[in-house]
């Protein structure tokens, strides 16, 4: 019997190795607006099942880094140059409604459909794809919210509308309809900036628990909030990146004067 | 010294501040009273030949008493309805366009020209629909009435439409793409259904101007004094009895078209009750 549980052991024990597999390998990614060049040349490998969290000044680019990944900087017009490799596809051939199934997004404000309930909210993803199942449905907004630890605080109000509760349950809403589509990846775009201590310490441990099934990318201005949840981080610095490596390198040991400059608050 | 020059200055104040405000009052009391009037005149000259007569009976000859317009409320229901099918779906339609496509010089061609036709009077829309549907069909219609009732409503509807959405944050289109949720189903599901209730209310505003139109169904839908629903026939409306009735020199008939006035104005309110109905919304935001 132990026999048999050690040989299987290591099937099981694979997510160390999935931990370094590479989920998002960007290379050379420059992105445009118009004239104006938001991103120069940035090659950065997002690995699976950790948390990346990318860092910078307001205007650094990061946030056009996050939306380049499932290509929500086209919604803006914006324009790449090189590769963002997911899944061994370039993302810029991929069916961008397919791409952003697969990559999750959420925003900085929490922002459920206002003319949906709580129910509707987390599973609209799903609705206007075609699933019309009451029992899936009923079953994905359960999973969803209870994998949010939303599901004991709203499951008595869920035909209720997405902007009677609190800030920090709509952002865990948003969370919640983020999953329900059962993404990869999921990219956060300063979650947190628009919520209370409590709520973002929620988030926080949140995303500490999703990483485990999903590969988290978050912008974040907050250099505590960086350096308690992400496994990685980068810094970017006027489109660019400055260096990328481990949370504990990049606090500790930054190789960069400007890295060092800026997470010790002298600019930024 | 100083602080004296303050209490001054604010005194001052204080007085305009009194005077502007009774201006603003004094300028909303007369803002209602014609509408006061309206309902006052109309209200009282009809409400004596208001029964059910008048809703379910004929108009009879000169000088016979009683009989009723009920082809006159049928036709005007029935030319909102035709003019509503046309008007609703391109208004919206097109409203849409230029929101969410027309940030170019079509879109920018499209509204300017949106803006000139809700500027165009009505008698020269319904002299066009004449020369358009009319004489290419060889008879006056219920069908140019409702078109040319259309094109009066098509600008309030598509000008309407495009400032509700563009009123809906950008955020739950983003949230709407993020979720792979195709563009056009975002659009129609999310953008348009948030927008929804402020879209209605130029419809409304679009049917209730479409309603109280006459020259145009001069020359379109012409008047019927027969029961007729057939929509390629001449069709009595209200509007357009009110207009005969109230220039006639019958005295009878004269109380009739206050009487279908206040029919015509029950009838958009009723409307516009509708309306409100359909779109309360289910969360009170």
């Amino acid at each position: 019997m132990d026999a048999d549980i050690k040989e299987k052991t290591p099937i099981v024990g694979t997510t160390s190795d999935k931990k370094n597999e590479i989920k998002i390998a960007v290379n050379n990614l420059s992105a445009f607006f118009g004239k104006n060049q938001a991103l120069r040349e940035v090659s950065l490998d997002v690995k699976a099942n950790r948390v990346l969290a990318i860092i910078g000044p307001s205007g650094c680019g990061k946030s056009t880094f996050l939306r380049s990944i499932n290509r929500m900087h086209e919604v803006a017009g914006g324009t790449i140059t090189g590769e963002i490799i997911f899944d061994n596809e370039d993302v810029m051939k991929v069916d961008p409604v397919y791409l952003r199934r697969k990559i999750g997004m959420v925003f900085q404000k929490p922002n459920p459909f206002p003319t949906m309930s709580i129910y509707n909210n987390v599973v609209v993803g799903l609705k206007l794809n075609g699933i019309r199942s009451k029992k899936i449905l009923d079953e994905v907004v359960e999973r969803s919210l209870k994998r949010v630890a939303l599901w004991d605080e709203v499951k008595d109000i869920l035909n209720k509308s997405g902007a009677h509760i609190s800030g920090g349950q709509q952002q865990r809403l948003c969370i919640a309809r983020t999953l329900a589509v059962e993404p990869e990846v999921i990219l956060m775009d300063e979650p947190t900036s628009a919520l209370d201590p409590i709520s973002t310490s929620k988030i926080e441990e949140l995303m500490f628990e999703l990483k485990n099934d999903y590969t988290i990318v978050i912008v974040t201005h907050n250099m505590q909030q960086a350096s308690r949840i992400s496994d990685r981080t980068a810094f970017f610095y006027l489109g660019q990146l400055v260096e990328e490596g481990t949370t504990k390198d990049i606090f500790i040991n930054p190789k960069h004067e400007r890295t060092e400059n800026y997470i010790t608050g002298r600019f930024g | 010294m100083k602080l004296k020059h303050k209490k001054r200055n604010l005194r001052k104040r204080k007085i305009t501040n009194v005077i502007m405000l009774s201006f603003s009052f004094f300028a909303a009391i007369v803002t209602i009273i014609p509408l006061a009037l309206i309902f006052y005149y109309t209200i009282s000259k009809g409400i004596a030949n208001l029964n059910i007569d008048f809703f379910t009976k004929m108009p009879t000859p000169v000088g016979e008493p009683g009989g009723g317009m009920a082809n006159a409320i049928v036709g005007t229901i029935l030319l909102i309805l035709i003019g509503g099918a046309i008007g609703i779906p391109l208004g919206i339609l097109s409203g849409l366009y230029i929101s969410e496509f027309g940030n170019n010089r079509f879109g920018d061609v499209v509204r300017f020209l949106t803006d000139v036709l809700s500027g165009v009077p009505s008698i020269v829309v319904g002299v066009v629909a004449y020369t358009l549907i009319v004489i290419p069909m060889g008879h006056f219609s219920a069908f140019a009435g409702g078109g040319a009732l259309a094109i009066l409503m098509i600008p309030t509807i598509t000008r309407t439409t495009e400032s509700m959405i563009n009123l809906v944050p950008s955020s739950y289109r983003e949230a709407g793409l993020a979720l792979g949720i195709p563009k056009w189903k975002t659009t129609l599901a999310i953008v348009l259904k948030t927008a929804w209730k402020g879209i209605a209310t130029g419809i409304l505003l679009g049917l209730a101007r479409a309603a109280g139109e006459t020259a145009p169904l001069l020359f379109t839908a012409l008047g019927n004094r027969f029961w007729s629903v057939n929509v390629f026939q001449p069709i009595a409306s209200l509007t357009v009895y009110i207009y005969q009735y109230a220039t006639a020199p019958f005295k009878d008939w004269n109380d009739q078209a206050w009487t279908a006035a206040l029919v015509l104005i029950l009838m958009i309110s009723v409307l516009s009750l509708f309306f409100r109905f359909i779109t309360r919304s289910k969360y009170k935001v």
